[in-house]
């Protein structure tokens, strides 16, 4: 069985980005990049699978430029077999991050798809089910456990006031959450022999994918910060307080 | 010009949600259409038919409705799709499973989460866990959304809409829904709840996260809130973590107990219009956000402050 796991390339989860002056997008020069958190976790489960002797085979794949090597070299000291590259322009819209992914299933023919749930920079949490519409494949989305068995993976699926657990035919298309597991830390043998293993690179352009942006970005601002309060230096204080403000407590 | 709204509910209720996404609809100034999908959902039909502002209610009804999965509900609205310009729902995760789909079967761009429709074609949603606003627009004749169901009032009741029914499309047969796991609780709902009282990994355990704050939020009809590191380590359920990747809120009271304030954690709760913060650490960031902060041990003063409360 063989494994696909799309990881994106994204702006380190503990910076918080800066606006350029004009307002006509972030500036994310010089910025620290990293792999999105959910798709260390994609990749993460992926490898488990390999592990128990599940899957026999991990391939990475990552969209945009040729930074984005970054990303994979770290999917191939976690322990992928292989990375893609699909060369791309950094504005890759959603449906043309699938339509691209798509073309790369056609021609891997993967038994089971990870992605991440959402990526930390656009949070639009749209790819991994535009994905399996186009390949018309079952979807497992905000996955946190997964069972294969046989010809069926069972999926429980974190949703507003629980959890829900689907059962779908292979091949289909699973998003993780946090809690699939916790992903391994990278070794720096590993990172060191990762340098030397090859990445494969398509440019998008031999995809025959229509890679028009849809959407416009019109501009970008910082939302209406909250100010600091004060300080309240007893209970007694602070029910005071809350008191003073209309209908809050009684 | 007519617009599409996919209702959420779960077979008995119809989300509340959806009188937002009513609201929200109202933008476009065009006639509003409400799709109930389900098995035996009447009374849902009925509770959208009176929402005021709704000119159609259509309702497909089929056994494989009962526990609709995406696949099915993204092929049935694809198959009435046709004449609606705005398809939009109220952002949940059954829309967020659901609509994506719908977007790539109709090769139509979808906007997620929108917090501010500022024309018929233009958006504000949040990028970086929230750090950054971002204006968009889509060019596709279509515009497909889901909107933050909390920055739009909600449509008020009485009104009398129009219920036709449609056909639904044979259900997909690579999924099947197997079961499903629903949080008990005798509080309000965590999304449309006035008050909120979260705690953090700093109760130590599922039993204090219980013992300490489940009283206090009995006494205020507060939900319970949790911090992605109280999830992880299992002192509370999933459904109940605040943040980027859980729950938004935006209550009139948020109390965050223990709470160290990261970004993704603010993400969910700083549109609240009051913020209490205890924490022990007087340089926590949870009080750049707070309007009150009392810097204490949450297991002196959460039992004082809850003794205090009539
Ligand atoms: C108006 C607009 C302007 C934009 N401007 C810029 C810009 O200036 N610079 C820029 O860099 N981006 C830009 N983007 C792109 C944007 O940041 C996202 O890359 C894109 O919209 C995909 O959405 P997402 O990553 O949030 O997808 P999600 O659906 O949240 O991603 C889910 C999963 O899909 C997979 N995935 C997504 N993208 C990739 C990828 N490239 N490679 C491999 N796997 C992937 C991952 O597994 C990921 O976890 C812009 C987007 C829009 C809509
Ligand atoms: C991709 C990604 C997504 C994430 N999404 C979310 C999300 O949706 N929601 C979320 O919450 N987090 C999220 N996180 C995690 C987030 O970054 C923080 O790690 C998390 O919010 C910290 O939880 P905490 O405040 O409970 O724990 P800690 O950061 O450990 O803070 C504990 C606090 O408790 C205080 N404290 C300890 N003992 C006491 C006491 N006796 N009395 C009073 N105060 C005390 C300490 O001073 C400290 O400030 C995400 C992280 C990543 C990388």
């Amino acid at each position: 069985m063989k494994i696909l796991v799309a990881v994106k390339r994204v702006v380190d989860y503990n910076i918080k980005v800066r606006i350029k002056p004009d307002g006509s997008d972030v500036d994310i020069e010089g910025v620290k990049m990293g792999i999105n958190p959910f798709d260390e976790n994609a990749l993460e489960e992926a490898l488990r699978l390999k592990e128990k002797g599940v899957a026999t085979e991990v391939v990475a794949v990552s969209l945009g430029t040729s930074a984005n090597q970054d990303v994979l070299r770290h999917s191939l000291a976690m322990g992928a077999d292989r990375a893609i590259l699909i060369e791309a322009s950094a504005d890759l819209q959603p449906l043309a991050v699938a339509k691209l992914l798509k073309s790369i299933v056609t021609r891997e023919q993967p038994n089971l798809i990870i992605l991440g749930k959402q990526a930390i920079d656009d949070d639009a949490g749209q790819t991994g089910q535009m994905l399996a519409a186009l390949l018309d494949y079952p979807q497992g989305t905000f996955a946190s456990t997964l069972q294969i068995e046989g010809e069926e993976v069972t999926v429980t699926r974190e949703v507003d006031g629980g959890t829900e657990t689907l059962a779908l035919a292979l091949p289909a298309v699973i998003t993780a959450d946090l809690r699939l597991n916790e992903p391994r830390f990278v070794k720096l043998p590993n990172l060191m022999m990762a340098r030397k293993k090859p990445i494969e690179t398509i440019n998008a352009a031999e995809l025959g994918v229509n890679l028009d942006a849809r959407l416009k970005l019109i501009q970008v601002s910082e939302p209406a910060v909250r100010k600091a309060g004060i300080k309240v230096n007893s209970v007694e204080e602070l029910l005071n307080k809350l008191r003073s403000h209309e209908g809050i407590l009684v | 010009m007519k617009i599409l709204i996919l209702a959420e509910h779960d077979g008995l209720q119809l989300s509340s949600s959806v009188h937002q996404a009513v609201t929200a609809a109202q933008f476009w100034n065009s006639p509003i259409h409400v799709l109930v999908a389900g098995h035996s959902a009447d009374a849902v039909v009925q509770q959208a038919a009176s929402i005021h502002g709704v000119e159609r209610v259509v309702h497909a009804n089929a056994a494989h409705l009962a526990h609709p999965l995406a696949e099915d509900i993204a092929n049935l609205v694809a198959s009435i799709s046709e004449g609606y310009d705005v398809i939009l729902a109220a952002h949940s995760s059954f829309s967020k499973n659901a609509l994506p789909r719908l977007s790539a079967l109709l090769d139509v761009a979808m906007i997620s989460d929108v917090l501010e429709i500022k024309a018929d074609n233009t958006y504000v949603r949040s990028t970086y866990a929230g750090n950054v606003l971002t204006t968009i627009q889509s060019t596709d004749a279509v515009q497909l959304l889901t909107v933050h169901g909390s920055n739009f009032t909600a449509a008020s009741l009485g009104g009398n809409a129009e219920i036709t029914s449609t056909e639904t499309p044979a259900a997909f047969k690579k999924a099947s829904w197997k079961s499903e796991v629903r949080s008990q609780s005798d509080r309000p709902p965590l999304g449309s709840a006035k008050i909120v009282v979260s705690g953090g990994r700093s109760l130590g355990s599922a039993e204090k996260f219980e013992q300490v704050l489940s009283p206090l939020a009995y006494k205020l009809g507060a939900a319970l809130g949790a911090t992605r590191a109280a999830v992880d380590a299992g002192y509370a359920p999933n459904d109940i973590q605040v943040g980027q990747t859980g729950v938004v809120v935006a209550p009139e009271l948020y109390i965050a107990v223990g709470v160290s304030g990261a970004i993704q954690h603010t993400y969910g709760m700083r549109d609240s219009k009051i913020v209490v913060a205890i924490n022990q650490d007087p340089d926590a960031p949870i009080f750049q956000v707070a309007d009150y902060g009392l810097v204490a041990d949450l297991f002196d003063v959460i039992p004082e402050l809850t003794a205090a409360i009539q």
